[in-house]
């Protein structure tokens, strides 16, 4: 076990990586396409849909693959890094999940509190940015917090094109060392462990941004 | 000479492979969820349980399932099983383990249908004195069914969309089919974008179709 763990935990260093670097470019895109899915202009919501339901219909892994082995070849002969597939894969998958949250959360914000804005004569982006988003994010945090966990998941797949996560370091360590259970068990432990502090770390989030607010409504 | 980006004569070629691949891709998708519906329901019973002994276990088997890769847990059966003397096919091991994945989704479904029935209808079935297995199979489980019908419809999409995971254990379903088609002819953008329409064309024609369920079991 001691001579395993090491190899295991550089490939957990590589999960958490992607993990956090899709998770980053998974949020920009949710917010992109809901406010598309929302825009009073009608291109703009259809590319958002397009977006959203693509993505979301067709699976994770014939994506990755997708960015993996088609993009290299002609027309596009765009080759890029198993590292930057795998963070682009997994945020545009996760980024068409995380836009129907956003939606979800956008509406979900009193039609008061923006009236009250608008009486107040305060401009559309500091609107945008000081009362709804705050708002939204803070409904938005719960479901988030499950799509974390389904991105952490996630990146397990990027061990299918050849990055040493740590599914990969798990898989390689049992060519190696045949030691099956005991590595397998291990990195289940692993990603099990990381999934909580996922969760934990979010809802301490929670209860911070909700310091303050008026407890006790739906 | 080269026939624009998207041949679609080579896509009619492999058509038909990759229609058979849909259809056994399908026959995965049905065979795991009927397990998942099973496992699923006996989970969410056991959670369910007075005693600690088995609601325990049952809650600490679900979260643990629930929050680590399919990937892994799968090759943990492909690999480890068979230590124990327990061989089977890779197609057996990946149905029963995408099953066994989703079960743990399905358990907590069940679960909120489940505490969704009234107090009152547990109460009076039991003052006319029916036995356990009566209550649950003529009236709890009927009540808690109906409304978690479009989640459990979300949830076969889902599987759907997971089992291009089977291929690292070596099912040929349709994501390897459409890969080995690929490293053969030395083309992937048609099989590739091929599997992913399909996928998207099922999921979404699915979906809509969870919906159409959805509006009609809405209770006045």
């Amino acid at each position: 076990m001691n001579e395993l763990l090491p190899l295991l935990l550089q490939g957990t260093v590589v999960t958490i990586k992607i993990t956090a670097l899709a998770a980053l470019l998974a949020t920009a895109l949710a917010l992109l396409a809901a406010l598309g899915k929302l825009s009073p202009w009608w291109p703009l919501r259809w590319m958002a849909n397009i977006y959203i339901e693509v993505f979301r219909g067709s699976s994770l892994l014939v994506q990755l693959f997708w960015l993996y082995f088609v993009l290299p070849l002609p027309p596009f002969n765009a080759k890029l890094a198993p590292y930057t597939v795998a963070v682009l894969g997994l945020g545009l998958n996760l980024g068409a999940y995380g836009a129907e949250v956003m939606r979800g959360a956008f509406s979900a914000v009193p039609r008061g509190q923006i009236e009250a804005a608008i009486a107040l004569n305060i401009p559309p982006v500091k609107r945008f940015v000081g009362i709804v988003l705050p708002q939204a994010l803070l409904v938005a945090l719960p479901p988030f917090t499950n799509l974390l966990i389904e991105l952490l998941k996630g990146t397990a797949l990027v061990s299918l094109i050849t990055l040493a996560d740590l599914a990969f370091r798990a898989d390689q360590l049992v060519q190696a060392t045949f030691r099956t259970e005991e590595i397998f068990l291990m990195t289940l432990f692993i990603y099990f462990l990381l999934a909580q502090a996922i969760h934990l770390s979010m809802r301490m989030l929670e209860r911070r941004l909700n310091r303050g607010l008026p407890q006790g409504k739906a | 000479m080269e026939t624009g980006f998207f041949d679609w004569q080579f896509a009619w070629r492999i058509l038909p492979d990759l229609l058979d691949a849909v259809r056994y891709t399908i026959g995965i998708t049905f065979a795991g969820f009927g397990i998942a519906l099973v496992f699923g329901l006996l989970l969410a019973l056991l959670r369910r349980s007075r005693l600690q002994w088995l609601s325990w276990p049952a809650a600490f088997f679900i979260e643990f399932i629930r929050s680590t890769p399919l990937l892994i847990q799968l090759y943990f059966l492909f690999y480890v099983l068979p230590d124990y003397g327990l061989t089977l096919s890779a197609l057996a091991t990946g149905t029963i383990g995408i099953g066994l994945h989703y079960s743990c989704y399905v358990a907590e479904v069940y679960r909120a249908g489940l505490n969704s029935v009234p107090r009152g209808q547990w109460e009076a079935a039991r003052a006319l004195s029916l036995g356990p297995w009566t209550v649950y199979r003529d009236i709890i489980l009927p009540q808690a069914i109906r409304p978690i019908l479009p989640t459990l419809g979300n949830y076969l999409i889902a599987m759907f969309k997971d089992t291009p995971v089977l291929s690292a254990i070596t099912v040929a379903e349709l994501m390897l089919r459409a890969k080995n088609i690929g490293s053969e002819s030395f083309r992937y953008i048609e099989p590739i974008t091929m599997a992913g329409m399909f996928f998207l064309i099922i999921s979404i024609t699915v979906a809509m179709l969870v919906r159409r369920l959805e509006a009609h079991l809405r209770m006045p």
